[in-house]
């Protein structure tokens, strides 16, 4: 990715969303006029083949930041759906249904949609017609109840007729799944920089509690488990195209998973009280964090995604599988 | 801060090396039980080391005017990636391959380099690293070995102590003190090639708790030696060591090392009718842990290719890797006798219990746990 492409998105998202519009859009589940910003800045059509064909190679700097800046709103989800809508796609937000239940009247039940609060349509994997893209217009979008949470169950009272289809081998899970892995790297260097931010400011016993070698030994494992994640994510995104990989998702997301659980924990022993007051901007870091582990499938359900295609491919040790199976090639790099 | 390590790639020039490598292996290793490959960076056997030197194996990046293959730091990767995931056993020659043949070819004098390289590129010699003490483990600035300068060369006093191969390596590098004290730290330390022939040396052996006997104590009563024994400059020890150090930290071997285990336990769960869940999830696990690790570790790589020391970054993954290679043993002792009823291989258990009795010196060597997570927070600017 092109670094002044990057460095201008990183300004716009300084400039558009700072912790109180963050905090505003969690409480009035208003985001029309930080969206107004996001549309109008051009880069929800990066990934369009038409637009000079940038891959998730290319989007995965973008994510990072939309992660780090907690931003909240589906810009990386939209991004990635414009392109795989091309021409089909409409104005606003556009969410990932992580799942999609058929009632019996007809009506498509889809709990817990990320950002779903905030969204204008919705991709879905339904039960008869395969991916889909609809509009919200018609659907009842109910708020998790999750305090500062813009998750949302989204009700269909039936798939609407100008639903756009998409090719039946979208896998919207794994797309899901790496997207959220990738903010979640991105939420977690910013976890990284603001740990290491207070540690340096705070002082007690008379010297900054940085300078403690206990509090030095768990921050640098803060650091390891933010790289490593990072790099997760990176490999998960190493594609010239836009469709994800579904094992590489799972190793994204996976890690991304695990590394939160540690992370998280990390960051507020570090902080102390004043991390869990609603006034300091570290909750707006770690809840998104905690909620984003179990979006589009846990670290378990990826695990048994992994470990299912490991053990059905009989004779290939780990690393041929690691090499051929697993990791990017060297073209997608 | 710690740059973040980037996704990279190995170039198509260097992979080539791997199925010869993977064709050489699957017959010179075959029939090996796996209790004995899981030893692997462990294991010593001469004979393997000299095979494959005289493929050019050994040595791989040293130049060609010294017996060496002229071949980059991605070479070495792939190399010493199939070596270790195979549980190659190649521990005769990995000190001199990965640290000392390099040191001396940055540091040493052209006569040195004449002399040792050709040597180490032949499997003929072996080397081993003299750095810890009986009082200077972790405090390695604080070692008291000394060399004084005489009339011929130096004199060495003093005792190492951990030595990996000593009793049968012929040189030692040993970081000895040459100026000033203990309490001078950093300054006054210097890098002496040993002759371990040498009058006065005396090698004891330490068994260790798994019945092998690796590492030993190493006695310098008043050893001559040449003026030539020092490599590099004197009195800029700590800085050569630390540049080494990025060497030994960065390598596949902090990721591979529970591999071979790993993969006879896939085996085995393969030849059930089914695997129970929880293992299933297991393996993907550890693979999501894996395959980050591996990158990072070729990101690694790819600095130093570069001409790079990623000092900082080599200890980030070194910790990182040695956590993964412990959590291996330990989660898989969990998951092995989760049903009593079950029976697993006997070979199985002997290698999972010879890596549950090894593994905790994973995160000693080359540095421990904690010294690492120092230099980390010292990259992150908190010390």
């Amino acid at each position: 990715m092109d670094a002044l492409l990057v460095e201008s998105f990183e300004r716009l998202l300084q400039g558009a969303c700072n912790p109180a519009t963050v905090r505003e859009v969690e409480r009035t589940g208003d985001a029309a006029a930080l969206w107004a910003t996001v549309e109008a800045s051009g880069y929800l059509d990066l990934l369009v083949p038409d637009e000079g064909g940038a891959g998730l190679r290319e989007a995965f700097a973008l994510w990072l930041a939309c992660g780090a800046h907690t931003l909240p709103v589906p810009l990386a989800q939209t991004m990635w759906a414009r392109a795989v809508l091309g021409s089909q796609a409409g104005a606003g937000a556009i969410a990932i249904a992580p799942t999609v239940r058929r009632q019996s009247d007809g009506s498509l039940h889809c709990p817990g949609v990320p950002f779903g609060a905030v969204a204008r349509s919705l991709m879905l994997h339904t039960p008869d017609d395969g991916p889909r893209c609809v509009p919200l217009s018609t659907a009842g979008v109910q708020r998790s109840g999750v305090h500062g949470s813009l998750q949302a169950h989204i009700v269909l009272p039936a798939l609407p007729a100008d639903a756009s289809k998409l090719h039946d081998g979208v896998d919207l899970q794994a797309a899901g799944a790496l997207i959220t892995a990738t903010l979640m790297a991105g939420a977690l260097q910013r976890l990284l920089a603001m740990t290491l931010q207070y540690a340096n400011d705070r002082a007690q016993f008379g010297k900054p509690i940085g300078k403690f070698q206990a509090v030095q030994q768990q921050l640098a494992v803060l650091a390891e488990q933010a790289f490593a994640a990072r790099m997760a994510a990176e490999l998960g995104c190493a594609e010239t195209g836009v469709m994800p990989q579904r094992l590489r998702a799972a190793v994204a997301k996976a890690r991304a998973a695990e590394a939160t659980e540690k992370a998280v924990a990390i960051a507020h022993a570090v902080h102390g009280a004043i991390g869990v007051t609603a006034e300091f901007d570290l909750q707006l870091v770690t809840r998104r964090l905690q909620e984003w582990r179990g979006d589009h499938g846990s670290a378990s359900f990826w695990h048994a995604q992994l470990g299912r295609a490991l053990l059905d491919q009989r004779g290939t040790p780990t690393l041929p599988f690691l090499l051929d199976t697993l990791l990017p090639a060297a073209a997608a790099r | 801060m710690i740059d973040a390590l980037t996704l990279s790639a190995i170039p198509e020039s260097a992979e080539v090396l791997r199925p010869a490598v993977r064709a050489f292996l699957a017959e010179a290793l075959a029939g090996r039980p796996t209790d004995r490959l899981a030893r692997s960076w462990m294991g010593f056997d001469a004979e393997f080391s000299r095979t494959l030197a005289a493929r050019g194996w050994v040595g791989l990046t040293l130049p060609p005017q010294y017996g060496g293959g002229g071949k980059d730091a991605f070479h070495r990767f792939v190399l010493a990636e199939e070596l270790l995931a195979l549980g190659a056993p190649v521990s005769a020659h990995w000190i001199a391959d990965r640290q000392s043949g390099p040191l001396i070819l940055k540091y040493g004098s052209s006569a040195q380099k004449d002399f040792f390289l050709p040597k180490i590129c032949a499997a003929d010699v072996f080397f081993c690293i003299g750095m810890s003490e009986p009082q200077s483990g972790s405090d390695l600035a604080g070692l008291r070995t000394r060399a004084v300068r005489s009339p011929d060369g130096w004199v060495l006093k003093g005792q190492k102590l951990w030595t990996t191969n000593a009793h049968r390596a012929q040189y030692m590098i040993a970081l000895v003190r040459t100026s000033g004290s203990p309490e001078d730290r950093h300054a006054g330390l210097s890098q002496m090639i040993v002759d371990l022939s040498l009058p006065g040396i005396t090698v004891r052996t330490i068994g260790d708790l798994a019945g092998d006997a690796h590492f030993n104590e190493v006695f310098f009563d008043d050893v001559r030696l040449p003026a030539d024994a020092l490599v590099g400059e004197e009195g800029a020890g700590w800085a050569q060591v630390t540049a080494e150090l990025a060497f030994e930290r960065s390598g596949p071997e902090r990721i591979y090392g529970s591999i071979v285990l790993f993969d006879a336990w896939l085996a085995h769960l393969r030849s059930l009718e089914r695997a129970s869940d929880a293992d299933v999830m297991l393996v993907g696990r550890l693979m999501a842990h894996l395959a980050p690790l591996r990158e990072m570790s070729l990101a690694l790589t790819a600095r130093l290719a570069a001409g790079a020391s990623p000092v900082i970054e080599a200890a980030l993954v070194k910790d990182l890797g040695t956590e993964f290679e412990q959590a291996l043993p330990n989660l898989l002792a969990d998951a092995l006798y989760a049903d009593p009823e079950a029976a697993p291989p006997e070979m199985l258990l002997r290698t999972l219990h010879y890596v549950l009795q090894v593994c905790p010196s994973f995160s000693l060597r080359g540095g421990t746990r904690e010294i690492l997570r120092g230099v980390i927070a010292r990259g992150l600017g908190l010390r």
